[in-house]
Order: structure tokens, then C-alpha cells, then sequence
């Protein structure tokens, strides 16, 4: 039981890391996302059933996510038209698609098919089967968060946070935005849709309507992380996203467990999800507020303390 | 170095808001020039310095770099060659990264590898460069909780580290407190002596655009109404300038912005 919340937010972690990528790191709202979640679980369920190998299954999921997150870019790149209008036009286009990659039906099982989660309850005999998908799954999860970090620390990494600070800052050190744009928000989609071919593999289904209402979700999750500690490091950001990611997840289950004592049934998750990020928006605002003053303030009293200096 | 033939700009051309802000402008900059810009507010100096990096493209005309022509060359790629601070500090520096994070992005121009050039050798190289801008301990704070000033005396700091071969420079004092201005200012002048840069420079102190530099270039209306150097440069002063101004214009000159401050 309490396995199931863990992998269930560690897989739903690894699209919180996708979304601050554009988000956050990038400054760009993508939405994106509700249709790459759902082409990463289409993809890599329709490999699985055919009996390709679950390596190649993700991997596919990451590169038709990142297909979707390049076409985004470049829609938004040649038309000069917001991101997030360059992703709505995506994702609508990818439910399509999706359809189409499931073959023209809205719903895949998975169930006769030899998953991940399998796999590694094969390679872990000795262990409850929960405990081995948590296993697997942690592994993977980390992977991801040790290559994110390492990236984010490279010269190319970095560019890509200077482009969410400052665009003209990174035009100005010769570097073409577009391209900047098209790197990032693929890399972003590409771990999205990595996540969905995971939760399709783990709720054993794909379904065309499964990214429906994910960035609401994949926000709440970075907001809960948020609100654990601040931190400008990228080690921690990664860190907070997975805290974030379960934390929610854990909600959703306490929600969904005892939801009904308070007359909540899973129909109302949407809303109080929207509500949960308003509540942070609300919160964060003044936390900003209260941090900038005192930001001011250490900064008035440093440089006090060396008169002389720049102010 | 830098050549402009027959430049115009004009903005919303065929609509009521029709704007010509550059019209028929020739000029040519020669390498190691200083050329200080002045000209009441409107008068097209940021559009100039516009033009020339490649923000806007132009209306009609020609910039030539080194013999070669940029006139359709994207703004990116012309910023290997040029440096360039605008009149906001905030626009020169990413709020939400390090200042470390900042000069090692800094630090090279052209699309990035990835390469981790930040290590202890290089954060300490950055100390010393921070040393007379007093930010040699901060190379872990987010550059969003320096003050305007720090901001862009880093800004200068990092348009130097890139080395370019040409700085344009926007009124980018104008908008720090008095003291603050000086130090970025000084600055300024030391890394151009030091650097052996090209450098155009729009102020508004007529005193000081008369003291500094090679040339001074006068903008009026979107056109150059006034050009000296060398000698009749250094035998200018604010008087001599005034006066001029009043010949060309047949009007007297209206302080704007404190255009007169002396
Ligand atoms: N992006 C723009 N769109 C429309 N008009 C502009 C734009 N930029 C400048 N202008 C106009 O061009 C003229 C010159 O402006 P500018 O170059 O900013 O003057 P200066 O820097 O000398 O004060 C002004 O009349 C201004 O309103
Ligand atoms: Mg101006």
C-alpha cells in the first residue's frame, strides 16, 4: 500500500522534473505535457504488446516526447507565437496522434504483457513484489535526477537558465534563442513522456485521455516542493520535485481513502488540485515578498560592513 | 570598424503611426574610436545602437563590420563582435542564477558545450575580477539580490570578459544614484583604456561627452547634425557646443533630461 504511493509518486516525479524544466528553469509555460504524458504511455504500451523490449519501449517514449516538445518550440520559434499557445496547438494535435499510435482505440491493457515492473520483480525473487517495483523504480528515478543535475551544471545547462532569466542576456553572448528553446522544452517533453510510458506500465493501460489535467497536477506537485525549502541549487530543485511529486501523490491517496468521510469523491480531485496550487500561488506570493525584504536587508547590512563598496 | 551607409529606420511604416526614427544616417567608426553620442530625448541614439547589434532591422541602408556586411545577419551572431549595456541594469544579467553562474556563461561567446568550465580555479579567478565592483564573496548569491549599481558594474564586468571588439554603450548610468554612476562609469573608462576597445557611447552630461573620448556625434531627429574630432574636438567646450547647436537648429536648446548638466 504505502509501496504503491512511493512508486507512484516517483513516476509521476520524473514529469514534475520535465515541467520545471519549461516552467521554471526556462520560463516557459509548455502544455505540451498533457499530450506527451499520454504519447509516452501509447508508444511504449503499443511496443510492449508487439514484444519489443521495455529498454527500447522508454526509450521511444522519451524521443516521441521530445518530437512533440521540438515541434512546440518551433511553432512558437517561427510563428512568434506564445509558448503556451504553441502548446495548446500541440497537445491538441498529439490526441490525434496518440489515437493513432494506439491504432485507433482510446484504451490499451498491458496486462498479459511483461512490464518493467516485472522485470524487476523477476531480478528481485526474494523481495514482495511491491518492494521490487520501488526498488526499480527508485533506481530509475535517480538516474534521471543525477544526469538532470550534472546537466544543469555545463556550460549548455546553464544558457538554458540564463534564457529564463534573460533572454537578451543569452542573445547577447552570441547564442540563437531558437535553438536554446528547442533543446529545452524537447528535453523537458521527453521526460514527460518517459513518465508516461512508466505509468502506463504500471497502471497496466494506456488511455488516450491520460494527460488530461497533468500540468495542473505536475504544478501542484512542484509547489508542495516548493514550499519544503528554497534553494537556487539545481541538486535541490531536482530533490524538492521528487519530495513534491509523492507528497502529492500521498494526498490524492489520503483523498481518495478517507475523502468520503468529508463526502470527497475522485471527481472532486480536479478542483481541489487547482485550489491546492491557487492556495500555494497565494502563499509563495507572500513568502517572495517577505524574502525579498530580508534579502534587501542582509544586502544594506553587507555593505555596510565594507563601506567603500558599490551599493 | 564599424560603417553605416545611408541608414533609415522607419517604424510602422504605412500606418497613422508612422515613425521615421533614423533617416539617411552615414557614419564610419574607426577601430580604437571612443565616439560619444548626445542628442535630446527621441532623437534616434537607441535606435542607432539598435540597428547596429541587430535588435531591429533596418529600413533601408547598410552596416558594414570590418568589411563585411551584417545588415541581415541575426542579432545573435553580430553579438560575437559586439558588446553592448543597456540603460536597465536588469537587462545584462540573469536575476534567477549565481553570479558565478553568470560570469562562467559569460565568459565565452557562441553556443555552449557540454563542458563544466566552473571550477575552483575559475571561481577564483572570478573573485579578484569581483574585487573592484566589492562582490569577491558573493559568487554564491543570486545576482536578483544585488542593487541596481552592483548590477551593472557586473554587467560591465561580464561584457568585458567576452571580449568583444566593439562596446555600445546606452546612457548605462543613467539609471544609478549619483555615487553608483561614478564608480560604474570609472570602470567603464579603465576597461576601454585597458582593452583597447572600440566604444560608442550615448550620455547625457554634454561636459562629460566634451572631456571623454575621440569623437562627439550630435542627433537630432533621427539625423547626425554635428561630427568632431581630434583637434576640434579638444577645443570644444559646452559653450561652443551650445552655440553650434543653436546654428544648426535656429532654436535654442531645450534641457532636456538635464542634457546641460555641467
Ligand atoms: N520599438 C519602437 N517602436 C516604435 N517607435 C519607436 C521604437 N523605438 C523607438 N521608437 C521611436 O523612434 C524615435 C527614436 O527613439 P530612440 O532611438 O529611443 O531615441 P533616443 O534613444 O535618442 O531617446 C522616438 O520617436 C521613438 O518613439
Ligand atoms: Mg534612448
Amino acid at each position: 500500500m504505502l509501496e504503491g504511493i512511493f512508486v507512484d509518486g516517483l513516476i509521476f516525479s520524473i514529469m514534475v522534473i520535465g515541467i520545471i524544466i519549461s516552467f521554471r528553469v526556462m520560463d516557459f509555460a509548455d502544455l505540451t505535457c498533457e499530450g506527451s504524458v499520454a504519447a509516452g504511455a501509447a508508444i511504449a504500451t503499443v511496443h510492449i504488446v508487439n514484444g519489443g523490449s521495455i529498454i527500447v519501449a522508454l526509450l521511444l517514449a522519451f524521443l516521441v516526447g521530445a518530437m512533440a516538445g521540438t515541434v512546440t518550440a518551433i511553432i512558437h520559434n517561427k510563428f512568434k507565437i506564445p509558448g503556451l499557445l504553441a502548446g495548446i496547438l500541440t497537445m491538441t494535435m498529439l490526441y490525434s496522434i496518440n489515437l493513432r499510435i494506439m491504432g485507433n482505440r482510446a484504451n490499451i491493457p498491458l496486462l498479459k504483457s511483461v512490464t518493467f515492473f516485472d522485470k524487476v520483480e523477476n531480478f528481485f525473487p526474494f523481495l514482495p513484489s511491491s518492494v521490487a517495483s520501488l526498488i526499480g523504480i527508485i533506481l530509475v528515478v535517480l538516474l534521471i535526477k543525477i544526469l538532470v543535475d550534472i546537466f544543469f551544471r555545463t556550460d549548455l545547462g546553464l544558457s538554458l537558465g540564463a534564457l529564463g532569466g534573460n533572454e537578451q542576456m543569452v542573445i547577447s553572448q552570441g547564442i540563437n534563442p531558437e535553438y536554446l528553446k528547442i533543446m529545452g522544452i524537447s528535453f523537458s517533453n521527453g521526460l514527460i513522456a518517459l513518465s508516461g510510458g512508466l505509468l502506463a506500465q504500471y497502471q497496466g493501460f494506456a488511455d488516450g485521455n491520460l494527460g488530461q489535467g497533468m500540468i495542473v497536477q505536475g504544478l501542484a506537485g512542484i509547489m508542495i516542493g516548493e514550499f519544503l525549502f528554497s534553494s537556487n541549487k539545481i541538486s535541490l530543485i531536482t530533490l524538492r520535485a521528487i519530495l513534491g511529486a509523492i507528497i502529492y501523490k500521498a494526498l490524492m491517496f489520503l483523498g481518495r481513502k478517507y475523502g468520503y468521510l468529508i463526502h470527497i469523491t475522485p471527481n472532486d480531485f480536479k478542483l481541489l488540485t487547482g485550489i491546492l496550487v491557487i492556495i500555494s500561488l497565494w502563499i509563495a506570493s507572500g513568502r517572495s515578498k517577505a524574502s525579498a525584504r530580508s534579502a534587501k536587508k542582509n544586502a544594506i547590512h553587507r555593505s555596510l560592513e565594507r563601506t567603500g563598496d558599490i551599493k | 570598424m564599424i560603417e553605416i551607409n545611408n541608414l533609415t529606420k522607419v517604424f510602422y511604416p504605412g500606418t497613422v503611426n508612422e515613425k521615421v526614427a533614423l533617416e539617411n544616417i552615414s557614419l564610419k567608426v574607426d577601430e580604437g574610436e571612443i565616439v560619444c553620442v548626445i542628442g535630446s530625448n527621441g532623437s534616434g541614439k537607441s535606435t542607432l545602437f539598435n540597428l547596429i547589434s541587430g535588435t531591429y532591422s533596418v529600413t533601408n541602408g547598410q552596416i558594414i563590420f570590418k568589411d563585411k556586411d551584417v545588415t541581415k545577419m541575426p542579432e545573435y551572431r553580430r553579438a560575437k563582435y559586439i558588446g553592448r549595456i543597456f540603460q536597465d541594469p536588469t537587462k545584462g544579467t540573469a536575476a534567477n542564477m549565481t553570479i558565478e553562474d553568470n560570469l562562467i556563461t559569460a565568459s565565452s561567446k557562441g553556443w555552449k558545450s557540454l563542458k563544466i568550465s566552473l571550477n575552483n580555479t575559475r571561481r577564483k579567478e572570478f573573485s579578484k575580477l569581483l574585487i573592484p565592483i566589492g562582490l569577491q564573496d558573493r559568487l554564491k548569491d543570486n545576482v536578483g539580490l544585488l542593487s541596481g549599481g552592483q548590477r551593472q558594474a557586473l554587467t560591465l564586468l561580464m561584457t568585458i570578459m567576452s571580449n568583444p571588439e566593439v562596446i555600445l554603450l546606452d546612457e548605462h548610468t543613467a539609471a544609478l544614484d549619483p555615487r553608483n554612476a561614478e564608480i560604474v562609469m570609472d570602470l567603464t573608462l579603465k576597461y576601454i583604456a585597458e582593452k583597447n576597445l572600440t566604444a560608442m557611447m550615448v550620455t547625457h552630461n554634454m561636459k562629460f561627452a566634451i572631456e571623454f573620448g575621440t569623437r562627439l556625434i550630435m542627433m537630432d531627429e533621427g539625423k547626425i547634425i554635428f561630427d568632431v574630432k581630434g583637434e576640434d574636438k579638444k577645443n570644444l567646450t559646452v559653450d561652443k557646443l551650445l552655440e553650434i547647436f543653436k546654428n544648426i537648429k535656429n532654436e535654442e536648446f531645450t534641457n532636456d533630461e538635464g542634457l546641460l548638466n555641467v
